[in-house]
Protein backbone atom coordinates (compact mmCIF):
# COMPACT_ATOMS: atom_id res chain seq x y z
CA UNK A 1 0.00 0.00 0.00
CA UNK A 2 1.17 3.56 -1.15
CA UNK A 3 1.00 5.66 1.93
CA UNK A 4 3.89 8.66 2.88
CA UNK A 5 6.42 7.66 5.18
CA UNK A 6 5.64 10.65 7.44
CA UNK A 7 2.18 9.68 7.78
CA UNK A 8 3.30 6.06 8.81
CA UNK A 9 5.65 8.46 11.29
CA UNK A 10 3.24 10.49 12.41
CA UNK A 11 0.61 7.71 12.67
CA UNK A 12 3.21 6.02 15.08
CA UNK A 13 4.06 8.72 17.22
CA UNK A 14 0.36 9.11 17.83
CA UNK A 15 0.23 5.04 19.03
CA UNK A 16 3.90 6.03 21.13
CA UNK A 17 2.04 8.93 22.98
CA UNK A 18 -1.40 6.62 23.60
CA UNK A 19 1.14 3.73 25.06
CA UNK A 20 2.73 6.20 27.05
CA UNK A 21 -0.44 7.70 28.71
CA UNK A 22 -1.15 3.98 29.25
CA UNK A 23 1.61 3.23 31.36
CA UNK A 24 2.06 6.59 33.23
CA UNK A 25 0.45 6.15 36.25
CA UNK A 26 1.73 2.95 37.04
CA UNK A 27 5.46 4.23 36.15
CA UNK A 28 4.18 6.97 38.71
CA UNK A 29 3.32 4.93 41.50
CA UNK A 30 6.64 3.04 41.32
CA UNK A 31 8.60 6.13 41.04
CA UNK A 32 7.07 7.69 43.70
CA UNK A 33 7.54 4.44 46.04
CA UNK A 34 11.20 4.92 45.39
CA UNK A 35 11.79 8.79 46.19
CA UNK A 36 10.61 8.11 50.23
CA UNK A 37 10.92 10.21 52.95
CA UNK A 38 14.71 9.15 53.00
CA UNK A 39 15.56 9.37 49.92
CA UNK A 40 15.51 7.20 46.57
CA UNK A 41 15.05 2.90 48.16
CA UNK A 42 12.42 0.64 48.87
CA UNK A 43 12.28 1.91 52.09
CA UNK A 44 8.72 2.85 51.60
CA UNK A 45 7.92 -0.57 50.68
CA UNK A 46 9.09 -2.39 53.50
CA UNK A 47 7.22 0.44 55.85
CA UNK A 48 4.16 -0.55 53.74
CA UNK A 49 4.48 -4.26 54.01
CA UNK A 50 4.70 -3.87 57.53
CA UNK A 51 1.52 -1.90 58.91
CA UNK A 52 -0.80 -2.75 55.94
CA UNK A 53 -0.52 -6.46 56.37
CA UNK A 54 -0.02 -7.11 52.66
CA UNK A 55 1.46 -10.61 53.10
CA UNK A 56 -2.22 -12.48 54.20
CA UNK A 57 -4.50 -9.92 51.70
CA UNK A 58 -2.23 -11.52 48.97
CA UNK A 59 -2.48 -15.16 50.32
CA UNK A 60 -6.26 -14.33 51.01
CA UNK A 61 -6.51 -12.74 47.16
CA UNK A 62 -4.26 -15.54 45.84
CA UNK A 63 -6.49 -18.21 47.73
CA UNK A 64 -10.29 -16.54 46.91
CA UNK A 65 -9.16 -16.61 42.92
CA UNK A 66 -7.59 -19.79 42.93
CA UNK A 67 -10.82 -21.51 43.84
CA UNK A 68 -13.00 -19.27 41.76
CA UNK A 69 -11.60 -20.18 39.00
CA UNK A 70 -11.38 -24.21 39.40
CA UNK A 71 -14.85 -24.06 40.55
CA UNK A 72 -15.99 -21.77 37.74
CA UNK A 73 -14.16 -23.62 35.24
CA UNK A 74 -15.17 -27.24 36.49
CA UNK A 75 -19.43 -26.18 35.96
CA UNK A 76 -19.05 -23.95 33.44
CA UNK A 77 -17.10 -26.23 31.06
CA UNK A 78 -19.76 -29.60 31.93
CA UNK A 79 -23.08 -26.98 31.37
CA UNK A 80 -21.47 -25.31 28.06
CA UNK A 81 -20.63 -28.38 26.67
CA UNK A 82 -24.52 -29.59 27.22
CA UNK A 83 -25.79 -26.46 26.25
CA UNK A 84 -23.29 -26.27 22.50
CA UNK A 85 -24.16 -30.52 22.21
CA UNK A 86 -27.35 -31.53 23.62
CA UNK A 87 -31.04 -30.38 23.71
CA UNK A 88 -31.05 -29.50 27.11
CA UNK A 89 -34.40 -29.07 28.63
CA UNK A 90 -35.19 -25.00 29.10
CA UNK A 91 -32.05 -24.03 27.60
CA UNK A 92 -33.50 -21.77 25.19
CA UNK A 93 -34.54 -19.72 28.68
CA UNK A 94 -31.18 -20.67 30.44
CA UNK A 95 -29.19 -18.47 27.52
CA UNK A 96 -31.12 -14.87 27.65
CA UNK A 97 -30.91 -15.22 31.41
CA UNK A 98 -27.57 -16.02 31.43
CA UNK A 99 -27.38 -13.13 29.47
CA UNK A 100 -28.12 -10.26 31.39
CA UNK A 101 -25.70 -12.42 34.20
CA UNK A 102 -22.99 -10.65 32.03
CA UNK A 103 -24.24 -6.95 32.24
CA UNK A 104 -25.54 -6.62 35.91
CA UNK A 105 -24.57 -4.58 38.11
CA UNK A 106 -23.33 -6.06 41.28
CA UNK A 107 -24.88 -3.56 43.08
CA UNK A 108 -27.72 -5.40 42.62
CA UNK A 109 -27.04 -8.83 44.48
CA UNK A 110 -24.57 -7.27 46.90
CA UNK A 111 -27.19 -6.55 50.13
CA UNK A 112 -29.37 -9.65 49.99
CA UNK A 113 -25.45 -11.59 49.78
CA UNK A 114 -24.85 -9.54 52.82
CA UNK A 115 -27.80 -11.15 54.90
CA UNK A 116 -27.22 -14.69 53.29
CA UNK A 117 -23.74 -14.88 54.22
CA UNK A 118 -24.57 -13.16 57.99
CA UNK A 119 -26.95 -15.57 57.81
CA UNK A 120 -25.07 -18.55 57.11
CA UNK A 121 -22.39 -17.58 59.38
CA UNK A 122 -19.90 -16.81 57.12
CA UNK A 123 -19.70 -13.03 56.67
CA UNK A 124 -15.64 -11.78 56.74
CA UNK A 125 -14.48 -15.69 55.60
CA UNK A 126 -13.08 -16.23 52.28
CA UNK A 127 -15.93 -18.40 51.62
CA UNK A 128 -18.41 -15.44 51.53
CA UNK A 129 -16.08 -13.96 48.37
CA UNK A 130 -15.68 -17.42 46.81
CA UNK A 131 -18.90 -18.73 46.93
CA UNK A 132 -21.20 -15.60 45.16
CA UNK A 133 -17.76 -15.02 42.80
CA UNK A 134 -18.52 -18.39 41.27
CA UNK A 135 -22.23 -17.59 41.21
CA UNK A 136 -21.18 -14.01 39.07
CA UNK A 137 -18.57 -15.69 37.12
CA UNK A 138 -21.16 -18.61 35.56
CA UNK A 139 -22.36 -16.73 33.04
CA UNK A 140 -19.55 -15.64 31.09
CA UNK A 141 -17.91 -18.66 31.23
CA UNK A 142 -21.31 -20.76 30.19
CA UNK A 143 -20.80 -18.29 26.98
CA UNK A 144 -16.96 -18.45 26.85
CA UNK A 145 -16.92 -22.55 26.68
CA UNK A 146 -20.48 -23.33 24.73
CA UNK A 147 -19.01 -21.02 22.00
CA UNK A 148 -16.05 -23.27 21.73
CA UNK A 149 -17.70 -27.07 21.85
CA UNK A 150 -20.31 -24.99 19.64
CA UNK A 151 -17.12 -24.56 17.03
CA UNK A 152 -15.60 -28.21 17.57
CA UNK A 153 -16.42 -30.30 14.26
CA UNK A 154 -19.27 -32.78 14.30
CA UNK A 155 -17.45 -35.30 13.02
CA UNK A 156 -15.30 -35.25 15.64
CA UNK A 157 -18.49 -36.07 18.14
CA UNK A 158 -19.76 -38.99 15.65
CA UNK A 159 -16.72 -40.52 15.53
CA UNK A 160 -16.12 -40.83 19.18
CA UNK A 161 -19.84 -41.64 19.66
CA UNK A 162 -18.86 -44.23 16.82
CA UNK A 163 -16.04 -45.30 18.39
CA UNK A 164 -19.09 -46.48 22.01
CA UNK A 165 -17.86 -43.42 23.64
CA UNK A 166 -20.81 -41.93 26.19
CA UNK A 167 -21.73 -38.33 26.57
CA UNK A 168 -19.41 -37.63 29.67
CA UNK A 169 -16.49 -39.84 28.13
CA UNK A 170 -16.70 -37.98 24.79
CA UNK A 171 -16.47 -34.75 27.13
CA UNK A 172 -13.70 -35.74 29.44
CA UNK A 173 -11.37 -37.93 26.38
CA UNK A 174 -12.36 -35.86 23.20
CA UNK A 175 -12.92 -32.75 24.34
CA UNK A 176 -11.38 -31.27 27.28
CA UNK A 177 -8.30 -32.18 25.79
CA UNK A 178 -8.60 -29.82 22.81
CA UNK A 179 -10.03 -27.08 25.56
CA UNK A 180 -6.56 -26.43 26.77
CA UNK A 181 -6.22 -23.14 25.36
CA UNK A 182 -10.10 -21.68 25.55
CA UNK A 183 -10.03 -23.02 29.45
CA UNK A 184 -6.71 -21.18 29.85
CA UNK A 185 -7.85 -17.63 28.24
CA UNK A 186 -11.37 -17.90 30.17
CA UNK A 187 -9.21 -18.68 33.65
CA UNK A 188 -6.92 -15.85 32.90
CA UNK A 189 -9.96 -13.45 32.76
CA UNK A 190 -11.38 -14.99 35.30
CA UNK A 191 -8.51 -14.58 37.66
CA UNK A 192 -8.22 -10.88 36.61
CA UNK A 193 -12.16 -9.93 37.17
CA UNK A 194 -11.83 -11.52 40.64
CA UNK A 195 -8.80 -10.67 42.06
CA UNK A 196 -9.86 -6.80 41.21
CA UNK A 197 -13.12 -7.30 42.53
CA UNK A 198 -13.72 -4.75 45.30
CA UNK A 199 -17.14 -3.70 45.81
CA UNK A 200 -17.89 -7.57 46.98
CA UNK A 201 -14.78 -7.50 49.00
CA UNK A 202 -16.25 -4.28 50.90
CA UNK A 203 -19.34 -5.64 51.63
CA UNK A 204 -18.52 -8.95 52.46
CA UNK A 205 -15.28 -9.30 54.24
CA UNK A 206 -15.18 -6.07 55.63
CA UNK A 207 -13.97 -6.63 59.28
CA UNK A 208 -11.53 -9.17 59.05
CA UNK A 209 -7.77 -8.84 58.55
CA UNK A 210 -7.59 -12.72 57.69
CA UNK A 211 -10.06 -12.67 54.85
CA UNK A 212 -9.38 -9.08 53.36
CA UNK A 213 -8.31 -9.28 50.11
CA UNK A 214 -5.56 -7.19 48.03
CA UNK A 215 -7.76 -4.72 46.71
CA UNK A 216 -8.95 -3.71 49.63
CA UNK A 217 -6.21 -3.38 52.42
CA UNK A 218 -5.05 -1.14 50.08
CA UNK A 219 -8.24 0.62 50.02
CA UNK A 220 -8.04 0.50 53.79
CA UNK A 221 -4.83 1.08 54.12
CA UNK A 222 -5.12 4.63 51.48
CA UNK A 223 -7.95 5.90 52.87
CA UNK A 224 -6.59 5.73 56.67
CA UNK A 225 -5.60 9.55 56.91
CA UNK A 226 -3.80 12.44 55.52
CA UNK A 227 -0.68 11.15 58.59
CA UNK A 228 0.30 8.84 56.19
CA UNK A 229 3.14 9.63 53.81
CA UNK A 230 2.65 9.57 50.30
CA UNK A 231 5.41 7.32 49.01
CA UNK A 232 4.53 5.27 51.64
CA UNK A 233 1.25 4.44 49.63
CA UNK A 234 2.45 4.57 46.70
CA UNK A 235 4.41 1.68 47.36
CA UNK A 236 1.66 -0.48 48.74
CA UNK A 237 -0.02 0.28 45.49
CA UNK A 238 2.45 -1.17 43.48
CA UNK A 239 2.84 -4.29 45.67
CA UNK A 240 -1.24 -4.99 45.18
CA UNK A 241 -0.66 -4.61 41.59
CA UNK A 242 2.72 -6.34 40.93
CA UNK A 243 1.21 -9.80 41.12
CA UNK A 244 -1.06 -9.16 38.38
CA UNK A 245 1.35 -7.23 36.56
CA UNK A 246 4.01 -9.89 36.79
CA UNK A 247 0.86 -12.55 35.36
CA UNK A 248 -0.35 -10.18 32.66
CA UNK A 249 3.24 -9.97 31.21
CA UNK A 250 3.22 -13.61 30.87
CA UNK A 251 -0.26 -14.57 29.68
CA UNK A 252 -0.45 -11.06 27.98
CA UNK A 253 -0.57 -12.55 24.18
CA UNK A 254 -3.09 -15.51 24.90
CA UNK A 255 -5.62 -12.93 26.90
CA UNK A 256 -5.82 -10.17 24.18
CA UNK A 257 -5.94 -12.54 21.60
CA UNK A 258 -8.86 -14.14 23.63
CA UNK A 259 -10.75 -11.50 24.52
CA UNK A 260 -10.21 -9.37 20.87
CA UNK A 261 -12.03 -12.81 19.16
CA UNK A 262 -14.18 -14.47 22.20
CA UNK A 263 -15.73 -10.52 22.85
CA UNK A 264 -17.54 -10.49 19.33
CA UNK A 265 -17.93 -13.73 19.34
CA UNK B 1 -16.82 -34.38 42.48
CA UNK B 2 -20.55 -35.71 44.23
CA UNK B 3 -21.63 -34.31 40.74
CA UNK B 4 -19.24 -35.63 38.13
CA UNK B 5 -19.51 -38.99 39.39
CA UNK B 6 -23.18 -38.89 39.62
CA UNK B 7 -23.16 -37.57 36.21
CA UNK B 8 -21.67 -40.82 34.80
CA UNK B 9 -23.14 -42.91 36.74
CA UNK B 10 -26.38 -41.55 34.64
CA UNK B 11 -25.01 -42.10 31.84
CA UNK B 12 -23.72 -45.59 32.24
CA UNK B 13 -27.49 -46.51 33.46
CA UNK B 14 -29.19 -45.16 30.17
CA UNK B 15 -29.46 -48.18 27.44
CA UNK B 16 -26.78 -47.69 24.91
CA UNK B 17 -29.09 -47.88 21.78
CA UNK B 18 -31.50 -45.36 23.29
CA UNK B 19 -28.46 -42.69 24.33
CA UNK B 20 -27.16 -43.19 20.32
CA UNK B 21 -30.43 -42.45 19.42
CA UNK B 22 -31.59 -39.27 21.57
CA UNK B 23 -27.60 -37.52 21.96
CA UNK B 24 -28.11 -35.06 20.10
CA UNK B 25 -31.32 -34.69 18.68
CA UNK B 26 -34.26 -34.90 20.77
CA UNK B 27 -34.60 -33.57 24.88
CA UNK B 28 -32.32 -34.92 26.86
CA UNK B 29 -33.47 -35.33 30.50
CA UNK B 30 -29.64 -36.08 31.90
CA UNK B 31 -28.29 -33.01 30.27
CA UNK B 32 -29.98 -31.35 32.99
CA UNK B 33 -26.94 -33.00 35.30
CA UNK B 34 -24.33 -31.45 33.16
CA UNK B 35 -26.33 -27.70 33.60
CA UNK B 36 -27.09 -28.12 37.12
CA UNK B 37 -23.88 -27.06 39.06
CA UNK B 38 -23.85 -24.21 37.05
CA UNK B 39 -27.56 -23.14 37.16
CA UNK B 40 -27.23 -23.71 40.99
CA UNK B 41 -24.25 -21.43 41.63
CA UNK B 42 -25.98 -18.86 39.37
CA UNK B 43 -29.84 -19.52 40.81
CA UNK B 44 -28.36 -18.77 44.55
CA UNK B 45 -25.82 -16.50 44.39
CA UNK B 46 -27.42 -14.32 41.66
CA UNK B 47 -31.06 -14.76 40.52
CA UNK B 48 -32.43 -15.52 44.36
CA UNK B 49 -30.08 -11.89 45.61
CA UNK B 50 -32.02 -9.95 42.73
CA UNK B 51 -35.44 -11.12 43.46
CA UNK B 52 -34.92 -10.19 47.56
CA UNK B 53 -33.72 -7.29 46.21
CA UNK B 54 -37.01 -6.14 43.94
CA UNK B 55 -38.71 -7.35 47.18
CA UNK B 56 -36.93 -5.55 50.00
CA UNK B 57 -37.00 -2.06 47.40
CA UNK B 58 -41.15 -2.21 48.02
CA UNK B 59 -40.88 -1.90 52.26
CA UNK B 60 -38.93 0.54 54.55
CA UNK B 61 -36.41 -1.79 56.14
CA UNK B 62 -32.91 -1.25 58.31
CA UNK B 63 -32.21 -5.07 58.54
CA UNK B 64 -33.18 -5.31 61.93
CA UNK B 65 -36.64 -4.48 62.66
CA UNK B 66 -39.82 -5.52 61.00
CA UNK B 67 -40.15 -4.26 57.67
CA UNK B 68 -43.28 -1.85 56.60
CA UNK B 69 -44.15 -2.23 53.31
CA UNK B 70 -44.51 1.58 51.45
CA UNK B 71 -45.85 0.18 48.23
CA UNK B 72 -43.36 2.11 45.57
CA UNK B 73 -42.42 4.80 47.75
CA UNK B 74 -38.67 4.21 47.15
CA UNK B 75 -39.08 4.35 43.98
CA UNK B 76 -40.94 7.90 43.68
CA UNK B 77 -37.94 8.81 45.69
CA UNK B 78 -35.13 7.70 43.49
CA UNK B 79 -36.73 10.00 40.78
CA UNK B 80 -37.96 13.21 43.13
CA UNK B 81 -35.70 13.23 45.33
CA UNK B 82 -32.93 15.89 44.84
CA UNK B 83 -30.37 14.33 45.92
CA UNK B 84 -30.80 10.69 44.11
CA UNK B 85 -31.82 12.62 40.87
CA UNK B 86 -28.14 14.51 40.68
CA UNK B 87 -26.62 11.11 41.08
CA UNK B 88 -28.37 9.96 38.24
CA UNK B 89 -27.55 12.88 36.54
CA UNK B 90 -23.57 12.28 36.87
CA UNK B 91 -24.10 8.88 35.78
CA UNK B 92 -25.32 10.39 32.47
CA UNK B 93 -22.27 12.91 32.67
CA UNK B 94 -19.96 9.85 33.28
CA UNK B 95 -21.43 7.99 30.46
CA UNK B 96 -19.67 10.22 28.12
CA UNK B 97 -16.23 9.94 29.82
CA UNK B 98 -16.54 6.23 30.22
CA UNK B 99 -17.77 5.57 27.26
CA UNK B 100 -18.20 7.99 24.76
CA UNK B 101 -14.92 9.49 24.51
CA UNK B 102 -12.87 6.10 24.82
CA UNK B 103 -15.14 4.85 21.83
CA UNK B 104 -14.39 8.15 19.74
CA UNK B 105 -10.80 8.01 20.55
CA UNK B 106 -10.37 4.91 20.11
CA UNK B 107 -12.08 5.17 16.31
CA UNK B 108 -9.57 8.12 15.87
CA UNK B 109 -6.74 6.24 16.46
CA UNK B 110 -8.77 3.18 14.58
CA UNK B 111 -8.83 5.29 11.28
CA UNK B 112 -5.73 6.33 11.06
CA UNK B 113 -3.81 2.98 12.20
CA UNK B 114 -5.54 1.29 9.09
CA UNK B 115 -3.99 3.37 7.13
CA UNK B 116 -0.73 2.41 7.54
CA UNK B 117 1.37 -0.94 8.50
CA UNK B 118 1.55 -0.81 12.12
CA UNK B 119 5.04 -1.95 13.22
CA UNK B 120 5.07 -3.85 16.64
CA UNK B 121 1.05 -4.03 17.39
CA UNK B 122 1.55 -6.94 19.87
CA UNK B 123 3.70 -4.69 22.21
CA UNK B 124 1.33 -1.72 21.77
CA UNK B 125 -1.93 -3.66 22.28
CA UNK B 126 -0.48 -5.21 25.35
CA UNK B 127 0.88 -2.14 26.81
CA UNK B 128 -2.82 -0.11 25.87
CA UNK B 129 -4.37 -2.73 27.77
CA UNK B 130 -2.30 -2.39 31.32
CA UNK B 131 -5.00 -0.07 32.38
CA UNK B 132 -7.93 -2.98 32.17
CA UNK B 133 -5.33 -5.21 33.98
CA UNK B 134 -4.74 -2.87 36.90
CA UNK B 135 -7.33 -3.20 40.05
CA UNK B 136 -9.76 -0.24 40.20
CA UNK B 137 -7.98 0.77 43.97
CA UNK B 138 -4.29 1.13 42.63
CA UNK B 139 -6.15 2.87 39.83
CA UNK B 140 -7.44 5.84 42.02
CA UNK B 141 -4.27 5.67 44.10
CA UNK B 142 -2.08 6.42 41.01
CA UNK B 143 -4.98 9.13 39.60
CA UNK B 144 -4.69 10.94 43.18
CA UNK B 145 -1.40 11.69 43.16
CA UNK B 146 -1.51 12.20 39.63
CA UNK B 147 -4.23 14.98 39.90
CA UNK B 148 -3.05 16.39 43.78
CA UNK B 149 -2.96 19.91 43.65
CA UNK B 150 1.32 18.96 44.44
CA UNK B 151 0.72 16.40 41.35
CA UNK B 152 2.55 16.03 38.22
CA UNK B 153 -0.36 17.49 36.45
CA UNK B 154 0.09 20.76 38.12
CA UNK B 155 3.43 20.87 37.41
CA UNK B 156 3.13 20.78 33.65
CA UNK B 157 0.35 23.47 33.31
CA UNK B 158 2.97 25.51 35.40
CA UNK B 159 5.45 24.49 33.06
CA UNK B 160 3.39 25.49 30.19
CA UNK B 161 1.88 28.70 31.54
CA UNK B 162 -1.34 27.38 32.74
CA UNK B 163 -0.64 27.32 36.31
CA UNK B 164 -3.30 29.75 36.80
CA UNK B 165 -5.52 27.06 36.24
CA UNK B 166 -3.76 24.47 38.26
CA UNK B 167 -5.75 23.09 41.36
CA UNK B 168 -6.81 20.12 43.51
CA UNK B 169 -8.48 18.25 40.37
CA UNK B 170 -10.73 16.00 42.68
CA UNK B 171 -11.48 18.08 45.68
CA UNK B 172 -12.75 21.51 43.82
CA UNK B 173 -16.26 21.11 42.95
CA UNK B 174 -16.13 22.01 39.65
CA UNK B 175 -13.35 20.08 38.44
CA UNK B 176 -14.01 16.81 40.55
CA UNK B 177 -16.53 15.11 38.27
CA UNK B 178 -14.50 15.79 34.77
CA UNK B 179 -11.41 14.39 36.59
CA UNK B 180 -12.98 11.50 38.19
CA UNK B 181 -14.74 11.05 34.07
CA UNK B 182 -10.70 11.71 32.85
CA UNK B 183 -9.82 8.74 34.99
CA UNK B 184 -12.59 6.29 33.49
CA UNK B 185 -11.64 7.48 30.03
CA UNK B 186 -8.17 6.84 30.44
CA UNK B 187 -9.21 2.99 32.10
CA UNK B 188 -11.67 2.18 28.99
CA UNK B 189 -9.59 3.89 25.85
CA UNK B 190 -6.95 1.38 25.71
CA UNK B 191 -9.89 -1.40 25.61
CA UNK B 192 -11.59 0.42 22.60
CA UNK B 193 -8.16 0.51 20.78
CA UNK B 194 -7.48 -2.77 21.59
CA UNK B 195 -10.80 -4.13 20.69
CA UNK B 196 -10.95 -1.95 17.15
CA UNK B 197 -7.35 -3.06 16.55
CA UNK B 198 -8.38 -6.67 16.90
CA UNK B 199 -11.20 -5.95 13.99
CA UNK B 200 -8.48 -3.78 11.85
CA UNK B 201 -6.49 -6.79 11.00
CA UNK B 202 -9.31 -8.51 9.86
CA UNK B 203 -10.24 -6.56 7.56
CA UNK B 204 -9.29 -7.13 3.71
CA UNK B 205 -6.44 -4.69 2.53
CA UNK B 206 -7.57 -4.54 -1.07
CA UNK B 207 -11.00 -3.12 0.02
CA UNK B 208 -8.52 0.11 0.77
CA UNK B 209 -6.79 -0.48 -2.38
CA UNK B 210 -9.61 -0.24 -3.92
CA UNK B 211 -11.27 2.97 -2.28
CA UNK B 212 -7.95 4.81 -2.70
CA UNK B 213 -8.21 3.64 -7.20
CA UNK B 214 -11.30 5.08 -6.92
CA UNK B 215 -9.84 8.10 -5.51
CA UNK B 216 -11.56 7.72 -1.51
CA UNK B 217 -9.66 9.97 0.96
CA UNK B 218 -8.77 9.51 4.33
CA UNK B 219 -12.34 10.23 5.48
CA UNK B 220 -14.11 8.33 3.03
CA UNK B 221 -12.10 5.56 3.79
CA UNK B 222 -12.61 5.58 7.28
CA UNK B 223 -16.43 6.06 6.65
CA UNK B 224 -16.71 3.39 4.10
CA UNK B 225 -14.58 0.91 5.19
CA UNK B 226 -13.23 1.08 8.83
CA UNK B 227 -16.43 1.79 10.73
CA UNK B 228 -18.82 -0.62 9.06
CA UNK B 229 -16.39 -3.15 9.23
CA UNK B 230 -15.92 -2.64 13.01
CA UNK B 231 -19.27 -2.36 14.19
CA UNK B 232 -19.29 -5.65 15.92
CA UNK B 233 -16.80 -3.98 18.03
CA UNK B 234 -18.01 -0.55 18.28
CA UNK B 235 -20.97 -2.32 19.95
CA UNK B 236 -19.36 -4.62 22.39
CA UNK B 237 -16.81 -1.51 23.17
CA UNK B 238 -19.68 0.47 23.67
CA UNK B 239 -21.52 -2.36 26.13
CA UNK B 240 -18.32 -2.79 28.09
CA UNK B 241 -18.31 0.44 28.60
CA UNK B 242 -22.08 1.39 29.40
CA UNK B 243 -21.86 -1.42 32.29
CA UNK B 244 -18.27 0.09 33.35
CA UNK B 245 -20.04 3.60 33.72
CA UNK B 246 -23.12 2.83 35.13
CA UNK B 247 -21.57 0.56 37.98
CA UNK B 248 -19.25 2.87 38.46
CA UNK B 249 -18.39 2.21 42.50
CA UNK B 250 -14.76 1.52 42.67
CA UNK B 251 -13.02 4.52 41.21
CA UNK B 252 -15.15 6.93 42.89
CA UNK B 253 -15.38 5.17 46.24
CA UNK B 254 -11.37 5.06 46.54
CA UNK B 255 -10.96 8.75 44.81
CA UNK B 256 -13.59 11.07 46.12
CA UNK B 257 -16.71 8.86 48.10
CA UNK B 258 -18.88 10.78 45.96
CA UNK B 259 -17.34 14.50 47.33
CA UNK B 260 -16.68 17.32 47.63
CA UNK B 261 -20.24 17.47 49.04
CA UNK B 262 -22.28 15.46 46.56
CA UNK B 263 -20.71 16.77 43.33
CA UNK B 264 -19.51 13.55 42.34
CA UNK B 265 -22.16 10.82 44.01
CA UNK B 266 -23.61 8.24 42.16
CA UNK B 267 -26.03 5.98 42.50
CA UNK B 268 -23.90 2.92 43.10
CA UNK B 269 -22.35 5.53 46.70
CA UNK B 270 -25.78 6.21 47.49
CA UNK B 271 -26.49 2.16 47.77
CA UNK B 272 -23.63 1.04 49.47
CA UNK B 273 -23.99 4.58 51.96
CA UNK B 274 -28.17 3.89 52.05
CA UNK B 275 -27.33 0.25 52.99
CA UNK B 276 -24.22 0.30 55.60
CA UNK B 277 -24.26 3.01 56.71
CA UNK B 278 -27.90 4.79 57.19
CA UNK B 279 -29.42 1.37 57.55
CA UNK B 280 -32.28 2.14 54.29
CA UNK B 281 -32.33 -0.80 53.02
CA UNK B 282 -35.17 -0.74 51.15
CA UNK B 283 -34.20 2.98 49.63
CA UNK B 284 -30.99 1.14 48.65
CA UNK B 285 -32.91 -1.75 46.80
CA UNK B 286 -35.36 0.46 44.80
CA UNK B 287 -31.49 2.32 43.58
CA UNK B 288 -29.91 -0.59 42.52
CA UNK B 289 -33.18 -1.84 40.91
CA UNK B 290 -33.31 1.33 38.46
CA UNK B 291 -29.43 1.07 38.03
CA UNK B 292 -30.24 -2.56 36.68
CA UNK B 293 -32.85 -1.20 34.68
CA UNK B 294 -31.12 1.65 33.66
CA UNK B 295 -28.22 -0.55 32.24
CA UNK B 296 -30.35 -3.16 30.69
CA UNK B 297 -31.93 -0.58 28.86
CA UNK B 298 -29.21 1.08 27.71
CA UNK B 299 -27.73 -1.69 26.65
CA UNK B 300 -30.67 -2.98 24.88
CA UNK B 301 -30.57 0.14 22.60
CA UNK B 302 -27.12 0.04 21.98
CA UNK B 303 -27.10 -3.58 20.52
CA UNK B 304 -30.74 -2.88 18.89
CA UNK B 305 -28.93 0.26 17.15
CA UNK B 306 -25.84 -1.14 15.89
CA UNK B 307 -27.47 -4.56 14.86
CA UNK B 308 -29.98 -2.99 12.64
CA UNK B 309 -28.00 -1.01 10.61
CA UNK B 310 -26.07 -4.05 9.51
CA UNK B 311 -29.19 -5.70 8.12
CA UNK B 312 -29.40 -2.01 5.91
CA UNK B 313 -27.83 -2.85 2.42
CA UNK B 314 -24.15 -1.37 2.18
CA UNK B 315 -25.64 1.09 -0.58
CA UNK B 316 -28.56 2.41 1.35
CA UNK B 317 -26.50 2.89 4.78
CA UNK B 318 -23.46 4.76 3.18
CA UNK B 319 -26.29 7.00 1.34
CA UNK B 320 -27.48 7.77 4.58
CA UNK B 321 -24.72 7.85 6.42
CA UNK B 322 -23.14 11.01 4.47
CA UNK B 323 -25.32 12.99 6.07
Amino acid sequence: MKVSTVETTLTHAILVLAALIAVYPLVSIVASALQGADGFGLGSFAVAWERGSFGPALLSSAFISITVVLVTVAVVSLAGYALATMRVPGGRIMLPVLLLGLVLPYEVTVLPLYQMMTDWGILDTWWALILPQIGLSVPLGVFWMRAFFAAVPVELLEAARIDGAGRFETFRLVLLPIAGPAIATLSTILFLFTWNEFLLALVLVPQSPVAQTAPLALSFFAGAGRSIDQSVVAAAAVIVAAPIVLAYVILQRRLIAGLTEGAVK
Amino acid sequence: MTVSSATRATVVATPRGRRRRSSFTAYSWSSLLYVAPALLFFGVFVIYPICISVQTSFYEYDGLTVATPVGAANYVAVFTDPALREALLHSLVLLFFYAVLPVVIGLGLAGLLSRIRIYGLTFFRAVLFIPQVLSSVVVAVAWRGILASDGPLNSVMQAVGLGSFATSWLGDFDTALPAVGGIGTWVQYGLCMVLFLGGIVGIDRSLYEAARLDGAGAIREFRAITLPALRPQISIALILCITFALRNFDIIWNTTRGGPGTSTAVPSVYIYQDAFQNRALGQASAMAVVLTLLILVIVGIVQFALRERSDVPRAARRSGGVR
